[in-house]
C-alpha cells in the first residue's frame, strides 16, 4: 500500500489563490473578477500584482457572471471568484445562457463549498452545486482534494478552452498530493491499488478515503482508492476497470447524493456493469452551524462512515 | 446628412419590416411588435453608424464596434438586418425558427450564426455582457464602441441595475446602451404590469448620461447616435431612451401590446405587406 505522508496543512482556497497568482505572471489573457470576497477567495495577490486585470464587482454576482462572459469576447480568460453558493444557485440562469449555452471561456471558481464552510450554516453551505453544474452542456466540473491539486487545477484550466466550474473550500486540510503531480482534466488518479472494494472520492473526502483504506487493510480488506477530481467529463474507463476487479464501489463526496459524483458513477455502472454501490454523501438534507469536523461526523462524511460503507458494499456482492 | 442616405435607409427599413412579418407568419410564431419598433435603430447601427465587418465574422471583433441584443425575442429584426448587411445569405431568413436552423427563436452562438456574439432571450443579461466586452476593449487598447439594446420591460430585471451601478462606478465610457421605450410588455402597458417611473431620472441618478430620441424617426436616430458617439470616452456610460411604437409600420399592429409575440394570419400578412414596399427584393 502506497503511503501518503502529510506534506503540510493548508486550505484548498489558498491553492486557488496561489495558482491564480502564478497565472497572473505567466498568462496575460487571464483576468479575475470578485464579488466582495477577495480575502476569502485569496485573490489579493493577483489583485495587487495586476490591478488592471482585476475587477471588483461588488455584491452583484449575476452582473459578475455576465461581465465575465463579455470579457471572453476580446480574448480574455476570466476567473470569477465568490462562495460556491453564490457562484451557482444564485446565478444559474446567467451561467446557463451567457456562459454554458454561449460556450464562453469562463472559469467559475467557487470557494466555501459544502459543509466544511462550518459555522456560517446552511444558507452558505451549498450541497447541490456539482449537480447543477454537471447538468449544463459544455461545462467541465472539477473538485480538487488538497492545496497542491487545487493550485495545479487552477493553472491547468487556463489552457482548456470552454467553461469550467472549479470547486474548493475553506478549512485547512492535509496536503498529500505531490507538487509535481500533473493535473490532467478528466483523468482519475489511482492512489492505492486493491482487490476487495473500490473507493472513489472527490474533494475533501479524498484524505478520509486514504485513511479508510489504511484502516480496512488492518482488517484484512484490500481497498482500491481512486481520486476523481474531474466529475465531468468523468473518467469512466478508470471506474469500470477498477470495479471489474473489485466488484463493488463506494463513492464519497461533500455534496448531496442527488446530483453528485456518486450519481454519475451509478449511471456508468447501470449502463455498463451493474454492481453494488454505497454513497457517502449528504442524504437529502440541509447543513447547519458547527465546526467542519463536527459537521462531517454528524452528516456521515468521515473515515468511520467510509469504513462502514466499504464493509456494507462488500457484503452486498 | 444627405437626403439620399435617408432615402436609402428608409428603403432598407421597409424591406426589413417585410422580412419581419413574413418570417413570423411563415412559422406562426415569433415577436413582430418589438422587431418592427426597433427597425430604424438596428438599421441605423449596421447600415450607417457602426464600424463593423460582415466578412469573415470574428467573435472577438477586434477593432470593430460590437452590438449586443439583450432583448433577444426581437430576433426577426436582428436577423434581417444582419443578413441584409452581409453576415449570411438573405435566403436563410426562410429557416427562422425551423428545425436545424441557425436562426433560433432567440439568438445564439450555439449554431454558429455570424453576427451573434452571445445568446440572449432570458432577459436582463446583455448589459453585463456588453460591459464585459467594453472592458476587454479597454484592456486591448481597442477604440471600438459597444452597443446594447434592451426592452423597457426588460429593465424590470434586477441584473440590469447591478450592471448600471457597475458601469457608472467604474467609468465604462465606451458603451452606448439603448432602451426600446414602447411602454408595452406581454401582459399589457408597463404602468399596469410594473411601473418604471421616471426612467430618465433613474438612469441619471445611477450615473449615466441619458439622451432621448424618437426611435422611429431615422434622422433623429442617426443624429442622436452621433451625439452619443461624441460623448464616449468622457468617463460616463451613455443610455439612449428611445421612444418607439410597438408594431411600427403596420397600422393594425400599432397602439396595442397584442402583437408583442403574436404572428399575423394570411389575411393580416397580406394587409401588412400592402403597407410595406418591397425595396430590396423579398428573400
Amino acid at each position: 500500500m502506497k503511503e501518503y505522508p502529510v506534506l503540510g496543512n493548508k486550505d484548498t482556497r489558498s491553492g486557488f489563490g496561489d495558482g491564480l497568482t502564478e497565472l497572473g505572471k505567466s498568462n496575460p489573457k487571464v483576468v479575475a473578477l470578485c464579488a466582495d470576497l477577495t480575502g476569502s477567495l485569496k485573490m489579493n495577490q493577483f489583485e495587487n500584482d495586476n490591478p488592471e486585470r482585476f475587477f471588483q464587482v461588488g455584491i452583484a454576482e449575476a452582473n459578475m457572471i455576465g461581465i465575465a462572459a463579455g470579457l471572453t469576447i476580446g480574448g480574455k480568460i476570466p476567473y470569477t471568484g465568490t462562495f460556491a453558493n453564490f457562484s451557482t444557485s444564485r446565478v444559474y440562469d446567467q451561467i446557463r445562457q451567457s456562459i454554458a449555452y454561449s460556450n464562453k471561456n469562463v472559469k467559475i471558481c467557487a470557494s466555501h463549498a459544502g459543509l466544511t464552510l462550518g459555522e456560517d450554516g446552511a444558507t452558505h453551505q451549498v450541497l447541490e452545486d456539482i449537480g447543477m453544474m454537471k447538468m449544463l452542456p459544455h461545462m467541465t466540473v472539477i473538485n480538487p482534494c488538497d492545496y497542491n491539486q487545487t493550485k495545479a487545477a487552477t493553472i491547468a484550466i487556463a489552457d482548456h478552452v470552454g467553461p469550467v466550474y472549479l470547486r474548493f473550500g475553506r478549512p485547512k486540510m492535509p496536503i498529500f498530493i505531490s507538487e509535481d503531480t500533473p493535473f490532467v482534466i478528466g483523468k482519475a488518479l489511482l492512489l492505492n491499488e486493491g482487490t476487495d472494494v473500490t473507493i472513489v472520492a472527490t474533494g475533501h473526502l479524498v484524505w478520509p478515503a486514504i485513511e479508510a483504506g489504511k484502516a480496512l487493510a488492518e482488517k484484512g480488506i484490500s481497498a482500491e482508492v481512486i481520486n476523481i477530481h474531474t466529475i465531468k467529463p468523468l473518467d469512466e474507463e478508470a471506474i469500470l476497470k477498477s470495479v471489474a476487479k473489485t466488484g463493488c464501489i463506494v463513492s464519497a463526496e461533500e455534496h448531496q447524493i442527488a446530483g453528485g459524483l456518486g450519481e454519475s458513477i451509478a449511471q456508468v455502472l447501470s449502463r455498463n456493469n451493474p454492481l453494488p454501490q454505497e454513497f457517502v454523501a449528504v442524504n437529502d438534507s440541509f447543513g447547519e452551524s458547527g465546526s467542519p469536523a463536527e459537521l462531517m461526523e454528524k452528516y456521515g462524511l468521515d473515515t468511520p462512515n467510509l469504513i462502514a460503507a466499504a464493509e456494507k458494499v462488500i457484503a452486498r456482492k | 446628412m444627405h437626403d439620399t442616405n435617408l432615402i436609402e435607409l428608409s428603403d432598407f427599413c421597409s424591406q426589413v419590416r417585410r422580412d419581419i412579418v413574413r418570417m413570423v407568419h411563415a412559422v406562426a410564431s415569433g415577436h413582430p411588435g418589438g422587431s418592427l419598433g426597433c427597425t430604424e435603430y438596428i438599421t441605423a447601427l449596421y447600415q450607417s453608424e457602426m464600424n463593423h465587418s460582415a466578412d469573415n465574422f470574428d467573435m472577438d471583433g477586434k477593432g470593430e464596434d460590437l452590438f449586443f441584443l439583450s432583448n433577444g425575442h426581437i430576433s426577426p429584426v436582428f436577423y434581417s438586418v444582419l443578413a441584409r448587411s452581409g453576415y449570411f445569405e438573405v435566403a436563410e431568413l426562410s429557416t427562422f425558427r425551423k428545425l436545424n436552423t441557425r436562426l433560433q427563436g432567440h439568438p445564439t452562438t450555439h449554431e454558429g450564426l455570424p453576427g451573434v456574439r452571445i445568446a440572449s432571450g432570458s432577459l436582463g443579461q446583455g448589459l453585463s455582457a456588453g460591459i464585459g466586452a467594453a472592458l476587454a476593449k479597454k484592456l486591448n487598447n481597442d477604440s471600438g464602441i459597444i452597443y446594447t439594446l434592451h426592452g423597457d420591460g426588460e429593465i424590470q430585471e434586477g441584473q440590469i441595475w447591478e450592471a448600471a451601478l457597475y458601469a457608472a462606478g467604474n467609468k465604462v465610457d465606451n458603451i452606448i446602451s439603448c432602451i426600446d421605450y414602447n411602454h408595452k410588455q406581454i401582459d399589457g402597458d408597463i404602468d399596469d404590469v410594473l411601473p418604471l417611473g421616471d426612467i430618465k431620472a433613474k438612469w441619471e441618478s445611477f450615473g449615466w448620461q441619458v439622451m432621448e430620441m424618437d426611435g422611429n424617426n431615422m434622422e433623429q436616430v442617426i443624429t442622436t447616435l452621433r451625439q452619443a458617439k461624441a460623448a464616449t470616452g468622457k468617463g460616463v456610460p451613455i443610455m439612449l431612451i428611445m421612444k418607439t411604437e410597438m408594431g411600427n409600420g403596420v397600422d393594425f399592429m400599432m397602439g396595442t401590446h397584442k402583437w408583442h409575440g403574436s404572428p399575423p394570419n394570411d389575411d393580416q400578412l397580406k394587409s401588412a405587406l400592402s403597407q410595406l414596399e418591397e425595396t430590396l427584393g423579398d428573400y
